[in-house]
C-alpha cells in the first residue's frame, strides 16, 4: 500500500498539506514522518524575503516566482503573517498578492501563522521547508512577517537572505545596522515608481563600504524593483544565481548548512527536554520543590540540576 | 507534544463582484474567535478556491457572493472538490442570495448560507458547533 510517505516524496500536495498541519498543531505522529523524509531533503535551494511591513514582500515573491517558473523550475512559497496574542486567531493574507501562479501545479504556497513565535518565522518553519523539499520543490521562498530590527531569524535558514526596501527609507538603514543587515546577502530597493531611491541605495553603500570584508568574498548586491510591473525581476533572479554560484564554490553553502542543522538539533534537544522534563513534573513534587525554593532552603538551580538528573534516568 | 487543533478557513470571493466589505469583517470575526483564516481576496476562480483550500489544508470554505451566480459557482467548487479527494471540507456561504436558492444550494452540497442580517456571533458559533478540524 501507498504510505504518506510515498504520496508527498512524490509530490501528492493533499498529503504534504496535512502533515504541514500536524507538524503546526504538534501532533506526535508528525515527528514519525518528518523522521522517514529527513533523508529525502537538501536538495531545494532556499530563499529568505524580509522586510518592513508594506514594503511589497509578497508581491516580490509572487514575481520571483514567475522568474523561477520561467527557468522550469518548481517553488514553494511559506508565507508567514501574526497571530494575534490577544486571542490566538490570524489573517493570513499573502495569498492576495500571489495570484499569478495560484492554480500552477509547479507551485505549492503555504500560509503561516507565527503561533507566538519571535523572530520572523513560526516554530514549524524549518520543517514545512523539509517537506517542500522531499516533494523535489527546486527553489523554497519564504516570506517572513514585516520586520522591524530583532527578526532575523531568517538569516539561518535561508541560502540566500534577501531585505526589501522602499525608497525614503534611507534614515531606517542607519538604526538597522546591528541586526539585519549584516546577514542580507541581496538589498532590493522596491517600489522605485514611487521615488527616487537614491537616499536608501546612497545610504547602502556606505554602510557596505564601511563593512569588513565577508570570509566567504560575497559583497551584497543592490537591485532595484518595481515588482508590481515585474521590472527588476531579472535582474535579481539573476542575482539569486550568482549567490548561489559563490556560495558553492567558496562552500559557504556546506558551511550555511552544517550550522542549520545545529541549530536543527539544538532545538530537538530543548524540545524533547521541554516535553519529557519540563511538561511532565510531577506537580506534588514540584509543589514541595517550590515550598522548599520559597522558606529559601534551596535555590531554583541546584533544583533544576536535580529535576534533570531524576527525570534523564527515568527516560533511560 | 501536546496537540492543539487549530480550525482553518479559506474565506473566499468567487466571481466578478468587486464588494469583500462583508467577507473582510467575517474573516476578521473568525480571526477573533481565534481561528486561522487564509483570505484569498477578490475575483476567485472555482479552480484557484479549491487548490488553496488543499494547499492550505482548510477544514471550511465560506464563500461570500453577490453576483447572482452563486449556483454554478457553488456547483463548480462542490464538483472540483470531488473530483479531488477533498469533498470532506466543509463549504458554507452568504451574500445576496434570493430566499428560494437557499435549498438548492443546499441541494448542491452547501453546508450553510448565512444572509445578510446573520449576526458575527450567530456566524461564529455555527462553525464552532459544526465544523471540527479534519484529521
Amino acid at each position: 500500500m501507498e504510505t504518506q510517505i510515498d504520496k508527498i516524496l512524490k509530490g501528492d500536495v493533499r498529503a504534504a498539506a496535512k502533515l504541514m498541519r500536524d507538524i503546526e498543531d504538534e501532533s506526535p505522529r508528525a515527528i514519525e514522518d518528518l523522521k522517514a523524509l529527513y533523508p529525502y531533503t537538501g536538495n531545494a535551494y532556499i530563499i529568505g524575503v524580509t522586510g518592513a511591513p508594506g514594503v511589497g514582500k509578497s508581491t516580490l515573491v509572487d514575481t520571483l516566482v514567475g522568474g523561477f517558473r520561467e527557468k522550469e523550475m518548481t517553488v514553494g512559497v511559506v508565507a508567514i503573517d501574526p497571530t494575534s496574542p490577544f486571542t490566538g486567531g490570524a489573517i493570513l493574507g499573502d495569498r492576495i498578492r500571489m495570484q499569478s501562479h495560484s492554480t500552477d501545479p509547479g507551485v505549492f504556497i503555504r500560509s503561516v501563522a507565527t503561533r507566538g513565535w519571535a523572530g520572523g518565522l513560526s516554530k514549524a518553519t524549518l520543517n514545512l521547508i523539509h517537506i517542500m523539499d522531499a516533494m523535489r520543490k527546486d527553489i523554497i521562498l519564504v516570506e517572513t512577517v514585516g520586520t522591524g530590527q530583532a527578526e532575523v531569524d531568517i538569516i539561518n535558514v535561508a541560502d540566500t537572505s534577501i531585505l526589501v526596501l522602499i525608497p525614503g527609507m534611507g534614515d531606517a538603514i542607519q538604526m538597522m545596522k546591528a541586526g539585519i543587515l549584516e546577514g542580507t546577502d541581496i538589498f532590493v530597493i522596491n517600489k522605485i515608481d514611487r521615488d527616487s531611491a537614491d537616499d536608501v541605495r546612497m545610504q547602502l553603500e556606505v554602510m557596505l563600504e564601511t563593512k569588513d570584508c565577508p570570509a566567504d568574498g560575497w559583497k551584497p548586491p543592490i537591485v532595484l524593483t518595481e515588482a508590481v510591473n515585474n521590472k527588476g525581476i531579472t535582474e535579481l533572479v539573476a542575482e539569486i544565481m550568482r549567490h548561489r554560484e559563490s556560495l558553492i564554490s567558496s562552500g559557504g553553502l556546506e558551511k550555511r548548512r552544517k550550522e542549520r542543522a545545529r541549530l536543527e538539533l539544538i532545538e530537538a534537544v530543548d524540545g524533547y527536554l521541554k516535553s519529557h522534563i519540563t511538561d511532565r513534573i510531577d506537580q506534588d513534587y514540584l509543589q514541595r520543590l517550590v515550598d522548599d525554593l520559597a522558606q529559601k532552603k534551596t535555590d531554583p538551580y541546584s533544583v533544576a540540576l536535580e529535576i534533570i538528573n531524576r527525570s534523564v534516568k527515568l527516560i533511560g | 507534544m501536546s496537540t492543539t487543533r487549530k480550525l482553518r478557513i479559506l474565506v473566499t470571493k468567487p466571481g466578478l463582484d468587486g464588494h469583500d466589505r462583508g467577507a473582510r469583517v467575517v474573516a476578521r470575526a473568525y480571526r477573533d474567535a481565534g481561528f486561522e483564516v487564509i483570505y484569498t481576496g477578490l475575483h476567485q476562480t472555482p479552480e484557484q478556491i479549491v487548490t488553496a483550500a488543499i494547499q492550505e489544508d482548510v477544514d471550511l470554505i465560506a464563500f461570500s457572493i453577490l453576483s447572482g451566480a452563486h449556483l454554478s459557482l457553488a456547483g463548480e467548487i462542490k464538483r472540483l472538490l470531488k473530483e479531488r479527494n477533498a469533498d470532506d471540507i466543509t463549504v458554507i456561504g452568504g451574500g445576496i442570495i434570493p430566499d428560494e436558492d437557499i435549498a438548492r444550494l443546499e441541494a448542491i452540497g452547501v453546508k450553510k448560507v448565512f444572509l445578510p442580517g446573520a449576526s458575527l456571533e450567530e456566524i461564529v458559533s455555527w462553525t464552532r458547533e459544526n465544523v471540527k478540524p479534519l484529521g
